[in-house]
């Protein structure tokens, strides 16, 4: 399989020359259509890591890849989520999702033309997170669970190739997490996206995941890379399998390992 | 008490302090024997109202013509320059020190001015009440612009938006609320504007009507054109009160 993604010994530094380096030698690649999680302490980077594979952020060094091209500003293939839902108080849940169409090209060109397709659409997609009879409720109304699943509605509305997530369930409690991994794995099981999901929860990342990178330590880079090559689709039971602790347990002596470090520097 | 009276009792408070102090006031004037010409008793405020309903009305009527038309220019140039100071950085830092300054100079001083410009009339009226409130919406627009959450700029930048999107789609709605609430403020002091400048240089309006009644020491009449400004002013804020509730009832969520 092709690489869809690839770093190459990328590094970014905020705030001028002097300023805080973020990145450093940052490396990875991420195959198309392939699941892949980064890990790391905290600070380590990871947010700035999707900065810049989606183009609001240029590297300070290094090379960014995607599809074939290298990223030199916001690509329209993306579709992006972060922890925070931020969907727009003032629109229904209908119209923050369709919002992406109102956007991107050649999409919002056509919005007027082919609206009832892509209402339907919309409507379709809230359907699969189950969220179909909340549609024209405003975002407020809603419990934060919710909120997050009509944001990944947003994030897919335009059938992005590459989904950015950035600790899209991190502020949910733990049976809404659970519960939404396995509606983000149907999706992504059905579509077939490149995925790349940032997060701190080592379990998400390898119930999730094809492939997990770990993160060292401010400024960031890869240091480990591990496969996971548990059966689809995976369900809660599999969250208890002896192979699927291991991996957890293998990525969290390795963060553990990379905080004493930095500890200790 | 139950909570359908509490509420009703709620509603009719301001009604029942406004008439509490007339009656304090009537009360006052007649047992302490104050002359009309210091302070008229409401009771006679009222006959004068009355007896000179129609140059009042008149007067009224071209006073709020004149603030409506400040208050229109206001609108557009608050806006415009609301949307300058808030979408970008170096309009604002180039031009918010300015507004500041602009701001502080009392705009009874700049009347003067503005009669020379403009002569005597409803002109110098629809400027001044222009200068008073243009301010105020500038400033709360610019701030509802500037104060966006970048993750929702995240979002849509991702996606390629432009800067033109980013202020149709997140900053112009998003600064909806804090427009509508500058607005309750403009419309009241675009009022104190046409009053100033038709006390200073009007043949016509309330304001001109309350200095000949000064010189004909006619205090009944003048109180009653303190009561009218009043109650032009009540009448237009609860209307854009109103108007700021339906437009933006998403950024009151959870009140009644």
């Amino acid at each position: 399989m092709e690489d869809f993604v690839t770093l190459d010994n990328v590094a970014l530094r905020y705030g001028g020359a002097k300023g805080t380096l973020a990145l450093s030698g940052a490396d990875l690649k991420i195959r198309k259509g392939e699941f892949a999680a980064v890990v790391g302490p905290s600070g380590c980077g990871k947010s700035s890591l999707m900065k810049l594979m989606t183009g609001l952020q240029p590297p300070t060094e290094g090379a960014i890849h995607v599809d074939g091209a290298p990223v030199s500003g916001p690509l329209s293939i993306t579709g992006m989520a972060f922890q925070n839902p931020s969907l727009l108080p003032w629109r229904t849940l209908l119209q923050n999702v369709m919002l992406p169409l109102e956007i991107v090209r050649p999409h919002r060109h056509q919005l007027a033309s082919r609206k009832e397709e892509y209402l339907a659409k919309a409507r379709g997609l809230l359907k699969t997170v189950g969220l179909a009879e909340f549609e024209e409720k405003h975002p407020w109304m809603l419990s934060g669970g919710m909120q997050q699943r009509a944001n990944l509605c947003r994030s897919l509305i335009h059938d992005p190739s590459l989904l950015m997530l950035d600790e899209p369930f991190g502020a949910l409690d733990a049976f809404t997490r659970e519960e939404l991994w396995g509606v983000l794995q149907d999706i992504w099981l059905e579509k077939q996206f490149t995925t790349i999901l940032v997060t701190h929860d080592l379990r998400e990342a390898v119930f999730l995941a094809d492939v997990v990178f770990v993160m060292s330590a401010r400024p960031g880079r890869v240091i480990a890379t591990h496969r996971v090559d548990l059966p689809r689709k995976r369900t809660l039971e599999t969250t208890f399998d002896p192979k699927f602790i291991d991996i957890v347990h293998q990525i969290r002596n390795q963060i553990a390992q990379i905080r004493e470090d930095s500890k200790a520097a | 008490m139950s909570e359908a009276m509490r509420r009703s009792i709620e509603a009719s408070m301001p009604w029942l302090v406004v008439v509490g102090l007339l009656v304090i006031w009537q009360a006052s004037v007649v047992l302490l024997n104050v002359p009309s010409f210091v302070l008229p008793a409401p009771t006679e405020i009222w006959a004068a109202l009355l007896q000179y309903r129609g140059p009042i009305f008149q007067h009224a009527t071209y006073t709020m013509i004149s603030t409506m038309a400040g208050f229109g220019l206001g609108i557009v140039v608050g806006l415009l320059i609301g949307i300058m100071i808030g979408s970008s950085r170096l309009v604002y830092a180039g031009l918010y020190p300015v507004l500041i300054g602009f701001n502080s100079v009392p705009k009874v001083a700049l009347v003067p001015i503005i009669v020379l410009w403009l002569g005597i009339g409803q002109p110098t009226a629809i400027a001044t009440a222009f200068l008073l409130c243009f301010f105020p919406i500038a400033v709360n627009v610019a701030t509802g612009l500037a104060t966006v959450e970048p993750e929702m700029e995240d979002v849509l930048r991702s996606l390629g938006a432009s800067r033109l999107d980013l202020i149709r789609k997140i900053g112009l709605p998003r600064a909806m609320p804090y427009f509508f609430a500058s607005l309750k403020v403009a419309i009241t002091l675009a009022f104190v504007g046409t009053v100033i400048a038709e006390t200073i240089a009007s043949n016509k309006g309330i304001g001109y009507l309350m200095i000949q009644a000064s010189s004909q020491f006619r205090v009944a009449l003048m109180f009653a054109g303190v009561g009218v400004i009043a109650v032009l002013g009540i009448a237009t804020y609860a209307i854009f009160a109103a108007i700021e509730k339906r437009m933006t009832g998403w950024a009151m969520r959870g009140k009644r």
